[in-house]
């Protein structure tokens, strides 16, 4: 098992040099994307630089690998299983913090320890994680009180990590704002506010598609929604007109969209 | 010698870091891109003693491969070989490429311990499906059921279909878009039937599905279009209801399977090959048990066929497979019943929140895109079920028994068009519409995953994992379907669903 791997890390690791040197020298004379790094050579000598080539070098050169060796194949399937194992595990429920705090602290836990920030009922002050993920700890004063304000923007959370929030019966704003793993899915469970909410924004979010938006509708409290910038929904101007529709006494945010196209539908 | 000559011929060629004969010779369209932008850098001091060895390496590991074809149990024959011919010997043997099918195959690859420690071959007669039940139903799945199987069936799906890119991805390929739309699935019944909903909801709920009940006032408050006269209760799922497209599910299935060395071949399997046992049993009856040796398989189009030896049957041939089990004598109720779609157009119809709706009459909606359209059906009585020999649409029956209901129910659709119609096969068990899943009592090697009637492909995944988990492991272990077995027919006990249609 090992032998197969040390020959492959080598190979990596050479090859891993090999585009980081070429790099470095396309960066300092630009034209030459194509040269050998050991001879520097003048721009006029190297070919034309290749305009029509879409997918970056790095992945041309592992998907180049993959269809050579085994090796390499299995381990990007197996980087890109870890990924999802990280992702699904910084959303697990946190059922010990549940137990021995209640669900409140357990919920707010897991906001920050997301990255996210929170806010209680009846409080001013926000408990936000900052960009190294350090936080507060005084918000376990704040037991037994329910959250009002949630931001989770540019964070990993999942549907999975909604478990962790199920019993927030007075959340009323939920920001998720650009978050990559929130999908149709996850929108589909928002069903569990819909009592309280009242803002939500789920913009920048690049999972989110029209058959998710439908699963809105179960959100009856719902007054301010920021769909901005949704690349997954693929006829905007309908799918907002519908949305508008479908929740009369919501605000309904939508920017980022081709104009010329929303005027015409 | 004639290695050691090629070796050398390869000496001498220019060496990029990849050598010329380390890489797969099943892909050579690729190399010559790799070849040009990498080659040119990569080559520069490398001693020319690696690449001999390297290449030695190869040609003997050419050579063990050949010998390893010329080892029985392999397909390698002197002579030469037709490679669109099934192969001669197959550890499982899957009838029917239909969603079931190739779930399966699957799952089974997904549990082997080894790679390529179980060869899988899926037969398919028809590789365009004009006919097959998965591309032409509606994809809708729900977890309103009222036996606890099918319930735990569709939450096991749903969930599955939650991360289906982390079971289906195919490496360096686009991640599977399902297309799901979460508008929910919404049944209404009128008085007769409500305490059976009230019943079922109960169930439901008990089981984990997100289900909730309305009564008729809340029903207008939240669906304003519906009229709700002779509407005693409604039931509505909150959460993992809606539809889907069943061709990006069912090429999903296909293309992992297939990635993970599942085979596939074309033809119409029309016979099988068995030895029969007679056993006495206890009280001194005799039974006869028999063992499937062999599978034949007719290529299309052609006089040809071919056997296919093999361990293990699954007979996923969908509304086909009573048809299937005949060959062997087996009495197994299931057959096709054909069930009409219609397209309809009405602009001003429901928007967006339109659920899967069901009402107590049968008829069933739903919406389809976003430009107004909606596809709409029910099943008809049954003496009058329609002649299944071809796919033609009535359109009489729309008028007189899908378009009254319709537009009572929903009044915003009196003006709509149909635009256009199709009819596909239910794959309908005669005798309590509900799935047959696991092995035949007397046969010991045939494995039945069919007679699904209308929820076969929202269950495709679990299936698929029981069926695997009883063929690799020799019982359920995920959910336990022994009450969906063969057994219940034999001993006439029904399996039916509570229903409210
Ligand atoms: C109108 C309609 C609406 C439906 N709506 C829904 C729905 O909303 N939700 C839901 O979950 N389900 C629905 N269904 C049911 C669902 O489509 C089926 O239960 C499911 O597709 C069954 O899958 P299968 O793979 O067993 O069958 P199929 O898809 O029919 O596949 C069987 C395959 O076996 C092949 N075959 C048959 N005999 C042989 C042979 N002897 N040799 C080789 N190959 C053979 C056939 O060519 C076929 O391709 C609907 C069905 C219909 C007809």
């Amino acid at each position: 098992m090992s032998a197969p791997f040390m020959s492959l890390y080598r190979c990596c690791q050479r090859s891993a040099l090999l585009v980081v040197s070429r790099r470095s020298l396309s960066s300092v004379s630009p034209p030459s994307s194509v040269s050998p790094p050991s001879s520097v050579s003048p721009p006029s000598s190297v070919s034309p630089p290749s305009s029509v080539s879409p997918p970056p070098l790095h992945t041309r050169f592992l998907l180049y690998l993959t269809q050579c060796f085994y090796d390499v194949e299995m381990l990007q399937s197996w980087t890109f299983l870890q990924r999802w194992k990280r992702i699904q595990k910084r959303n697990t429920y946190y059922g010990y913090t549940q137990k021995n705090y209640g669900s409140d602290i357990a919920a707010a836990y897991y906001i920050l320890s997301l990255k996210g920030g929170l806010r209680f009922v009846g409080q001013s002050e926000w408990f936000i994680a900052d960009r190294r993920g350090k936080f507060n700890w005084a918000f376990l004063d704040h037991k037994d009180t329910p959250l009002e304000e949630v931001n989770m923007n540019y964070t990993d959370i999942n549907y999975r990590g909604l478990d962790n929030l199920e019993e927030q019966k007075s959340l009323r704003t939920l920001s998720l704002r650009g978050c990559p793993e929130v999908n149709d899915w996850f929108l589909a469970r928002l069903h569990m506010f819909e009592d309280s909410l009242e803002e939500l924004d789920i913009s920048h979010c690049p999972r989110i598609t029209t058959g998710g938006l439908a699963a809105l509708r179960n959100l009856k409290g719902l007054k301010r929604l920021d769909v901005s910038s949704l690349p997954g929904i693929s006829s905007p101007g309908v799918v907002i007109i519908l949305l508008e529709e479908m929740l009369p006494k919501c605000d309904v945010t939508a920017n980022g969209y081709d104009h010329t196209l929303r005027e015409e539908s | 010698m004639s290695t050691w000559r090629r070796v050398h011929v390869n000496l001498r060629k220019a060496h990029g870091l990849f050598p010329v004969s380390s890489r797969r010779v099943t892909q050579p369209n690729t190399w010559k891109y790799g070849h040009l932008t990498l080659c040119k850098s990569l080559s520069t001091s490398r001693p020319l003693r690696d690449d001999f060895f390297k290449d030695l390496e190869v040609q003997l590991a050419a050579m063990r491969q050949k010998a390893l074809d010329a080892l029985p149990g392999s397909d390698w024959s002197p002579l030469k070989m037709d490679r669109s011919l099934p192969p001669e010997r197959a550890d499982v043997v899957i009838v029917g490429g239909g969603v079931i099918g190739w779930s399966i195959a699957y799952w089974i690859k997904q549990k082997e311990r080894l790679r390529g420690g179980v060869r899988v071959v899926v037969v398919e007669k028809d590789p365009t499906y004009s006919q097959a039940s998965t591309v032409l139903s509606a994809g809708g799945i729900r977890q309103q059921f009222s036996l606890p199987e099918n319930i735990c069936l569709s939450i096991a799906s749903a969930q599955f279909m939650k991360n289906i890119n982390e079971h289906l991805h195919v490496l360096n390929e686009d991640p599977v878009d399902l297309q799901f739309n979460h508008s929910g699935y919404l049944f209404l019944a009128n008085e007769e039937v409500a305490h059976i909903m009230e019943e079922n909801y109960k169930t439901q709920r008990s089981f984990g599905a997100h289900v909730s009940l309305l009564s008729a006032t809340q029903l207008k408050e939240k669906f304003p279009w519906i009229n709700t006269d002779g509407v005693a209760l409604a039931s509505y799922g909150l959460e993992n209801e809606g539809w889907f497209d069943p061709w990006t599910l069912l090429q999903a299935f296909k293309r992992k399977a297939l990635s993970l060395g599942a085979e596939q071949s074309i033809g119409e399997v029309t016979d099988f090959k068995y030895t029969s046992n007679i056993a006495t049993t206890a009280e001194g009856d005799q039974v006869v048990q028999r063992r499937i040796k062999s599978v034949k398989v007719q290529v299309n189009n052609s006089l040809e066929y071919q056997p296919i030896e093999c361990a293990i049957v699954v007979n996923a041939a969908g509304a086909l497979s009573g048809k299937l089990a005949a060959t062997l004598g087996i009495l197994l109720p299931v057959e096709p019943r054909k069930r009409y779609i219609y397209v309809l157009n009405c602009p001003d119809g429901p928007g967006l929140d339109t659920p899967f709706l069901i009402d107590y009459s049968g008829v069933w909606f739903r919406r389809e895109g976003l430009g107004g359209n909606y596809i709409a059906g029910t099943s008809p009585e049954e003496a009058l079920e329609p002649d299944t020999s071809d796919l033609e649409v009535d359109h009489q029956f729309f008028e007189e028994k899908v378009w009254p209901h319709l537009a009572s129910r929903v009044p915003a659709l009196e003006k709509l068009k149909v635009t256009s119609a199709w009819a596909g096969f239910y794959d309908y068990n005669t005798f309590d519409q509900n799935a047959v899943i696991g092995l035949h009592p007397s046969i010991n090697n045939m494995f039945f995953a069919t007679g699904f009637s209308g929820h076969g492909l929202q269950h495709s995944p679990a299936v698929g994992r029981a069926m695997a988990e009883l063929i690799m492991e020799g019982n359920f272990t995920s959910i336990d379907l022994s009450n969906l077995g063969f057994r219940r027919i034999i001993q006439k006990e029904p399996m039916l669903e509570r229903n409210i249609v």
